[in-house]
């Protein structure tokens, strides 16, 4: 968004005062210039890869090339035709559910306890120092006894992404509930806007962008979390089958997981994005 | 404008003190002040002479201490949309745009929606904001900033528009801009205005009556009619005696304080 603001306004400049403009780019290839920018260091590791791995024989990790063929037998099947073709939809499928169900679940809880911890000095009084404590220990450390309550399976994985995804956007909404510039509540009330319609007209929408930020967070923490998440002994989920491969040394198949989580994670990254842009126009530093 | 008639705006004996490291601060002693409905007065003093304060009390911010402020005979109790304030440093609401700012307070007080348009068009036209009624305030100047504010206040049926320096953050051009624009709309309004500056100038070109008011303990030293016909020329002989004789009021205080 602020790229396309950019060009908005410097392109009346370019016009009038860079006149001689030698090296100026026809528009579509100016909007390729970014994707070409970002994909110059990923190729070099790419072709880093491949010299340091292709051809010999005894590398634990396989070439590039591999990876691709083995990421295509993934999604479309017909090359390896083993237990792992064609699979891929089912685990990202899986996967996906877990991540956006854990989140959905932690956005649930973490959104309403955020504005009253924010909001009420009881609650927060109450258990803000209880979050504070929990905050630190490590989704891993979870494992086993969420393993315990939850029992092997996807519900362990989606309570681990629930934990993963529920302290950033706790925090970031507790923050922005209280970071309220106290002059907005004056403004208000001297508007006529009083009680629990301030609430609704002034604290909500003042924290929205840290909001916001804590969504963004919490959703690239589901990802983080998810592989850990699936090690609970599911049977479907990219992590699940990082793990299985893991197990049976084939090392193209975790790194094929990986890309997709990778990949998968940005897209999402990119819809919260999109959205908070579209909801944060009025907002002259977000996102 | 005229004498003072009724009394829009009444302060009895207003006191307020703080609690400051286990000190008690006298942030304003004392304080009487009518206010007539249709006037224009300014207060002014430095910094720690209670005019903000003041302002704020009669806001329904803060509580006085001791005394009594009444609006109309009424005690004030809080704030309330009968007092529309101007802050130095605009509090408009970030994620509304200008019409949506304008509209907060009519919109809160439930308004009907056909009426609340209508409102916020005409006010956006009075500050001469048409063009910028769809931007946000990050996109506007100080100066637009300020019109919006003005414009929210008086769109909610404002009675008493207090203003808090409302143009001090502005450049100096923009400040005679809006200073003009002020007065045009409180002359086609009959508002009644208490505005807070620093600035001597300000004062006397804006003003029906200055009231000048003094630091440690904050208090109201003198009031001064101003009678020069408007629009008033800042440079004329008259304007500068004025200007002569309340900066000599305020700077009495100065060396009072410092022996």
């Amino acid at each position: 968004m602020s790229a396309g603001a950019e060009t908005g306004t410097a392109a009346p400049l370019d016009a009038t005062q860079a006149q001689p403009a030698p090296r100026a780019l026809p528009p579509f290839l100016k909007r390729l210039k970014q994707p070409v920018i970002a994909s110059l260091f990923p190729l070099a590791v790419v072709v880093f890869w491949h010299f340091a791995t292709y051809g010999r024989k005894f590398s634990l990790i396989p070439p590039p090339s591999e990876v691709a063929i083995e990421l295509y037998d993934l999604a479309f099947g017909g090359i390896y035709d083993d237990a792992f073709s064609q699979t891929l939809l089912t685990h990202l499928v899986a996967s996906v559910s877990r991540v956006y169900g854990g989140f959905g679940m932690a956005c649930l809880v973490a959104l309403p306890l955020g504005l009253m911890i924010g909001r009420l000095p009881f609650v927060r009084q109450l258990l803000d120092p209880t979050f504070q404590v929990l905050r630190p220990i490590p989704v891993t450390a979870w494992l086993p006894l969420a393993m315990i309550i939850f029992g092997l399976g996807p519900r362990s994985a989606v309570f681990l992404v629930f934990l993963g995804a529920f302290y950033p956007v706790l925090i970031n909404t507790i923050f922005g509930v209280r970071s309220v510039d106290p002059r907005l509540f004056e403004a208000a009330s001297m508007l006529g806007c009083e009680g629990t319609s301030q609430f609704f007209k002034v604290v909500l929408p003042a924290s929205l962008p840290a909001i916001f930020t804590g969504l963004r967070l919490g959703l690239g923490f589901a990802w983080v979390v998810i592989v850990v998440g699936e090690m609970t002994g599911v049977q479907t989920g990219l992590g699940a089958i990082i793990m299985e491969a893991r197990q049976l040394s084939r090392t193209e198949i975790v790194i094929s997981g990986m890309i997709v989580i990778g990949i998968a994670g940005f897209i999402s990254d990119r819809i919260v994005m999109w959205l908070g842009g579209r909801l944060l126009r009025w907002s002259p530093n977000h996102v | 404008m005229s004498e003072p008639t009724v009394p829009i705006l009444e302060l009895k004996g207003l006191s307020k003190q703080f609690e400051f490291n286990g000190d008690r601060i006298d942030a304003l002693r004392d304080a009487n002040l009518r206010v007539s409905k249709g006037e224009f007065v300014c207060l002014i003093g430095a910094s720690g002479c209670g005019k903000s304060t003041l302002l704020r009390i009669v806001a329904g911010f803060e509580k006085a201490t001791r005394g009594s402020a009444l609006m109309w005979d009424r005690p004030i109790e809080g704030p309330a949309p009968d007092r529309g304030m101007v802050f130095q440093d605009y509090g408009l609401f970030p994620w509304l745009s200008v019409r949506g700012n304008i509209a907060f307070g009519p919109t809160s007080r439930g308004r009907p929606r056909a009426e609340v348009k209508d409102t916020v068009d005409r006010f956006v036209e009075l500050v001469g904001l048409q063009r910028f009624a769809d931007a946000y305030p990050h996109q506007l100047s100080g100066g637009m900033k300020q019109r919006v504010a003005i414009a929210r206040v008086l769109a909610n049926d404002a009675e008493i528009v207090l203003m808090d320096e409302p143009f001090g953050a502005l450049d100096a051009m923009t400040r005679e801009r809006l200073q003009d624009e002020l007065l045009d709309i409180w002359q086609r309004t009959g508002l009644t205005v208490l505005f807070v500056t620093h600035s001597i100038e300000e004062a006397i070109f804006l003003a029906d009556r200055v009231v000048v008011m003094s630091p440690g303990p904050g208090r109201i030293d003198s009031q001064m009619q101003i009678t020069l016909p408007r629009p008033r020329d800042v440079v004329a002989a008259d304007f500068n005696d004025i200007r002569r004789e309340l900066s000599l009021r305020l700077h009495s205080h100065h060396a009072r304080k410092a022996a």
